[in-house]
């Protein structure tokens, strides 16, 4: 303390000297943040490898392509309802009266450079962050990576979900074409189903009746910075939480609750989530170039009158669609006052299932009365109760998704319109009944051909990870320990 | 890697010409190429474990616990000497958090009878194609069906009207409604009464029409009464007359609120 410059302060002074930049620039932060303490840490963190943990990690990079892609769209689409007479370069709408947010759409399409590439590559990139979300749910579910103590990822994951459905709507919303018109105009009905404050919520949220004079300024300001901004805060939260909890993995030998196995994060586990980032844009990229979505210009501009025939909405959204679909008429009224049917298939039961969903880690604790961490993987044939709930949820979530095509399935198969939806109506409960009792049998059967006994707390085995396909599973040898 | 660069030229060669799909492939080379470059050098030239690192625990010892419990309280025993000051603080605090409700009220009308008159209120509206041109009745043949709306509010979001022309027998007026059409004409609501979507399709050979959204049927001569699907709700009828020159008018406004229901559409 009393020494004015102790021999240890004067070493970094020349190390400052470095001619090269790199290192300089390196120690001028450490001196200010103390990086590479944090770093050095960081640079060690292990993290297993399996394919199924990649699609967590599809969902990040497809979002990453949508804020990118998003952005340049801000630059050319101006969400405004007034209206314009087309004149631009796509002929076959000249004169048209359309609103300023589909003419600016039209002209990002045919007359900005690579606009018609950003916005296809935004449309699929929002594609395929929901499919990766929903996969990775799923694996997520399956494997039983919610127990503690990832109780609170798991829902901050499930908000993730909504929030990502929410504005993928948002979204497809924007363009006021004929197609986004009659979803917005569903959606609007679904609101105004809610009892008691339906007409109120309907008129705060669009700024009167429908189409509502506010509404696509509105949307737009909660696409792109609201929903993002809180979709950013979440998923960082998300991914904070995973490297504090330290990632889950398989059974295996070697690999036991307190361990975690697998590759550094410098250089090899970041190498490849790099290289993942650039295959998944390339792929969303590719698809924005060659294959058409959304074409709007052939949709055109929302009129309140007019008719769209065989249109299903985007993929996310079709379950409820084929819910509302296959809905009997039923309503129920009292005392004047209704709750009308679009309620019960669009409002309570996404309600009930996203609740189901974010009880489940607590629900299943309950049951089982296991409380404690856990941080290796279920296979899913050992949990044959939750997995023939999962088979169930999926096949659940299929009918319906199929459902929202009755109309194209009647004309296909020739069959009629009231046919087809009594086999959906049917097959709603059938289906997921049947299918989770086929799980559940195929598990038991896998685990007999396993010569395991369903046992509550299992040995990690020597056959993990079964579905490794980074050829000779890092398993196969015995883990060597970081030297710290 | 080498791919990469030749993919990067190639790229800024196109872009001169600006074409969707080249874009898209060329984008989808640079980009799958530096992928599968960065892939390839980890798989191959870089350490591959598996490492294994402790996961250490992730609660709080004992100790550590009662430790914050004790500062904590430490803490609070100071704000609690001070009890009016808090109460003050927390009355302050929770007034702003309901003065700062109050502006939602500004986001939109209340919803009142908005949602259950249309432009065709009061009556008298001559009845105009999209191009606002009027119509008599022969302009709409044996089974046709177009789409009108009260003279001055075409593509207003809930005035689209089907005007179909029946086959004579086809109708069976409901109570009260015997002079609601001309000669067969019969104007009913465009928007399904399950979701608002617009119910396009007519098979004049049942006398129904389909709605394309969800597959609600509705049997026109019966009064749009829905026979299938969701929707529980038969179609608003418009009552027709004709006026001094002989085109389609509207006596008055739809028998029930038009589209989607709500809790009290049944309060008309």
């Amino acid at each position: 303390m009393a020494t004015r410059e102790p021999p240890a302060q004067r070493r970094p002074e020349h190390h400052l000297r470095d001619a090269r930049p790199i290192p300089r620039a390196a120690r001028w932060a450490d001196r200010r943040l103390g990086t590479a303490k944090i770093l050095r840490k960081a640079l060690d963190k292990i993290f297993p490898d399996h394919w199924s943990f990649m699609l967590g990690e599809i969902a990040l990079y497809a979002f990453v392509v949508l804020l990118g892609t998003g952005v340049f769209l801000t630059f050319f689409f101006k969400a405004s309802p007034d209206t314009v007479t087309y004149a631009g370069s796509y002929h076959p709408l000249d004169g048209v009266t359309m609103s300023k947010a589909y003419e600016s759409a039209i002209r990002l399409s045919f007359d900005v450079r690579a606009g018609l590439v950003m916005r296809q590559a935004h449309h699929w990139a929002a594609l395929v962050f929901l499919a990766a979300i929903t996969a990775h749910l799923f694996r997520v579910w399956f494997t039983g990576a919610y127990r503690r103590p990832r109780e609170i990822n798991w829902i901050v994951g499930l908000t993730l979900m909504l929030l990502a459905l929410a504005n993928g709507f948002l979204g497809y919303s924007l363009l006021d074409d004929q197609l986004s018109g009659s979803g917005l105009r569903i959606v609007y009905a679904v609101v105004l189903s809610i009892p008691l404050v339906g007409t109120w919520l309907t008129s705060l949220v669009f700024g009167g009746e429908f189409p509502g004079p506010d509404l696509l300024e509105r949307f737009y300001v909660l696409h792109i910075l609201i929903v993002p901004a809180v979709l950013v805060v979440l998923l960082t939260a998300h991914m904070a939480i995973l490297v504090y909890h330290k990632h889950t993995q398989y059974p295996g030998p070697g690999r036991r609750d307190d361990n975690v196995v697998g590759e550094r994060l410098w250089p090899t586990y970041m190498a490849k989530a790099g290289a993942f980032l650039f295959l998944t844009a390339a792929v969303v990229f590719l698809l924005g170039g060659v294959a058409q979505i959304n074409p709007i210009w052939i949709f055109g501009p929302f009129r309140p009158g007019g008719v769209s025939a065989a249109t299903q909405p985007d993929w996310y959204m079709g379950w409820l669609d084929g819910a509302l679909r296959i809905m009997p008429g039923w309503e129920f009224r009292a005392f004047g006052y209704e709750i009308p049917n679009p309620f019960f298939p669009a409002v309570l039961m996404p309600g009930v299932l996203f609740t189901a969903l974010y009880a489940a880690p607590f629900i299943e604790a309950r049951f089982t009365g296991d409380h404690a961490e856990h941080h290796l993987l279920d296979r899913p044939r050992d949990r044959p109760v939750r997995t023939a709930i999962g088979v169930a949820a999926l096949a659940f979530y299929l009918v319906l998704f199929m459902a929202a095509s009755s109309d194209v399935v009647s004309a296909r198969l020739g069959l009629s319109v009231n046919t087809v939806f009594w086999i959906f109506r049917i097959s709603i409960f059938a289906v997921p009944l049947v299918s989770a009792f086929i799980a559940n049998r195929l598990c038991l059967e896998l685990q007999r051909r396993d010569g395991t006994t369903p046992a509550r707390r299992r040995r990690p085995r020597r056959d993990q990870p079964s579905g490794d396909e980074h050829g000779p599973a890092p398993a196969a040898a015995e883990p060597q320990t970081v030297a710290d | 890697v080498a791919s990469v660069v030749a993919s990067i030229a190639l790229f800024v060669l196109y872009l001169r010409g600006g074409q969707p799909q080249a874009e898209g492939v060329l984008l989808a080379v640079v980009l799958g190429g530096i992928g599968v470059g960065i892939a390839l050098w980890a798989n191959r030239f870089m350490p591959h474990g598996p490492f294994e690192e402790p996961r250490g625990q992730i609660g709080s010892s004992d100790a550590e616990v009662e430790a914050f419990v004790e500062d904590f309280e430490a803490g609070g025993e100071e704000i609690a000497r001070r009890g009016f000051l808090a109460k003050l603080f927390a009355g302050a605090v929770g007034f702003l958090g309901l003065a700062a409700l109050l502006p939602i009220r500004s986001l939109g009308p209340r919803p009142g009878r908005g949602l259950k008159v249309t432009p065709y209120e009061g009556g008298g509206k001559r009845l105009v194609r999209d191009d606002g041109t009027p119509v008599k009745p022969a302009d709409v043949g044996v089974d046709g069906v177009i789409t009108v709306w009260p003279e001055g509010n075409v593509n207003v979001a809930d005035a689209p009207t089907l005007l179909i022309h029946l086959r004579s027998g086809q109708n069976k007026p409901r109570e009260g409604r015997q002079d609601w059409l001309v000669d067969d004409l019969v104007a009913y609501s465009k928007l399904c009464s399950h979701m608002g979507c617009p119910v396009g399709l007519y098979q004049a050979q049942l006398g129904l029409l389909l709605c394309p959204c969800h597959q609600s049927t509705f049997d026109v001569g019966d009064g749009c009464r829905p026979i299938f699907g969701p929707a529980t709700r038969s179609l608003p009828q418009l009552p027709l007359a004709l006026d001094g020159q002989g085109y389609l008018i509207a006596t008055g406004d739809f028998s029930s609120p038009v589209s989607a229901g709500f809790w009290d559409s049944g309060k008309y």
